[in-house]
């Protein structure tokens, strides 16, 4: 295996497509695990840490830009961008150990397609975009049409992410992260939730989106959560109220999860509602605090 | 296969080494550089004994490829006494008695101090999620945490006296 480290978009793409077998990383906390554990070695290992476009975190035009090779731990202690995406950072701040905060990314945590990523439901509810570069350019795309399935993802030969674009959020929305694991550090998801909610002038819930991980092959949109909670006052916990049986109903319906050793289909269906219900009502009341 | 050569900051010191582009900074660290005090555990980012401080932030050595080195800072646990002067940390885990076969304690040194150099005064809960990536199969942690928190405190003390001086 040869390494590399070009600094620049161009340079990248030129390796990539003039060695076949090529593999970009970013912290190498997926790609080195795996060949420790007996899968071929790539041809050759292209480090995106020494290029700016990967390397840059900033607010610009309406729009977040992260690098896809952005260590967690960058993130994760970013003022901005923890006021503005709370749940995206819960998600993120979730995936291992410091020492791993300090070298994942994103764009790994995408690209790797576990469908127990913790960082992806929140940027799928968020409606981010990955920025896409390879042979024939650059392109854009929805992160939900990244995975296609486990440790499957979209991507042509050649092309890797360059950024993530997330969209900044308008007055009266927020979002949130919950995931169960049978632990309170250092696990992988048994299932997760991400919800963004959108609250109107009047603080009713005027647009929800909820996102569930570990459910299925990729996460999955619980569709029917929007008609549900629009219109509504989402009230601040979990409880009596009827929309939030249904609400659990509805999280549940959407899953089509396996059988694993962190958890039965049965158990998972029914903790997805759980966490449904308070994503969105922890998303609901951060929504309220930004009217 | 040719070599790559390598420049980086080792403990403040700049060094320069060969190594296969496979390798990983663990492997550089012990087998070309001699510097055995880093160990290895699992070779996968689970344990956390190969930690050292890449830049100033946490890593696993065993989940760096060696030749992503160039240029960087590495502390490691050499790096951590002052001559024959131990660390705080390193005193406080001695007198808390925080190790028996200790194999981990280099990487729960690295993690305690990447911890207090950004947070000096770490709750307990802090601390333990602070080495929430470091394995130890002999103490059971108490004794680590609290060795942890003692040695957070005994750096502060230094700091007074320091100014006080």
């Amino acid at each position: 295996m040869k390494y590399r480290a070009p600094i620049s978009v161009e340079e990248s793409v030129a390796l990539l497509t003039s060695y076949p077998g090529a593999q970009v990383f970013a912290g190498a906390t997926d790609l080195i695990p795996q060949i420790q554990g007996g899968r071929p070695e790539p041809s050759i290992a292209v480090d995106l840490k020494r290029i700016p476009e990967t390397c840059l975190l900033e607010s610009r035009n309406g729009n977040w830009r992260v690098g896809a090779a952005v260590p967690a731990a960058r993130l994760t202690a970013h003022p901005g961008l923890r006021a503005a995406f709370p749940g995206l950072i819960e998600g993120t701040g979730l995936i291992g150990s410091d020492q791993i905060q300090g070298r994942a990314t994103l764009g790994g945590n995408l690209c790797n397609a576990s469908p127990a990523a913790d960082s992806v439901p929140a940027l799928v509810a968020l409606d981010a975009e990955a920025v896409i570069v390879g042979p024939a350019g650059e392109r854009s795309i929805p992160v939900s049409d990244v995975v296609t399935g486990p440790g499957a993802t979209s991507l042509e030969q050649a092309e890797f992410i360059t950024q993530i674009h997330i969209p900044t959020p308008v007055r009266g929305t927020s979002d949130a992260y919950q995931r169960f694991i049978p632990r309170t550090e250092m696990d992988i998801a048994v299932v997760g939730a991400a919800a963004r909610i959108r609250l109107d002038d009047q603080g009713r819930c005027q647009q929800a989106t909820l996102i569930l991980g570990a459910v299925a092959p990729t996460v999955v949109q619980v569709e029917t959560a929007s008609e549900l909670l629009r219109g509504r006052e989402i009230p601040e916990r979990p409880g009596g109220d009827p929309l939030w049986k249904e609400l659990g109903e509805a999280a549940t319906a959407a899953c089509n999860p396996i059988d694993d050793k962190r958890g039965t289909v049965e158990f998972r269906r029914r903790v997805a509602a759980v966490l449904a219900c308070r994503t969105v009502a922890t998303a609901a009341r951060r929504a309220k605090e930004t009217l | 296969m040719s070599r790559t050569h390598v420049n980086c900051v080792v403990n403040g010191d700049p060094v320069d080494f060969l190594c296969y582009d496979y390798q990983t900074l663990l492997t550089v660290l012990r087998d070309e550089l001699g510097m055995t005090g880093t160990k290895e555990g699992c070779g996968t980012g689970d344990c956390g004994a190969c930690s050292v401080i890449l830049d100033g932030q946490l890593v696993c050595s065993c989940l760096v490829f060696a030749p992503e080195a160039e240029g960087r800072h590495i502390e490691t646990i050499e790096g951590l006494a002052d001559g024959r002067r131990l660390h705080p940390l390193q005193q406080s885990f001695l007198e808390g008695a925080a190790f028996q076969c200790g194999v981990c304690t280099p990487g729960f040194l690295m993690a305690a101090k990447a911890l207090l150099d950004h947070n000096p005064s770490p709750t307990e809960t802090e601390a333990r999620y602070g080495v929430a990536g470091n394995l130890c199969r002999c103490t059971g942690y108490d004794k680590i945490v609290r060795s942890i928190l003692d040695g957070a405190a005994l750096i502060r003390e230094r700091h007074t006296q320091k100014e006080t001086t």
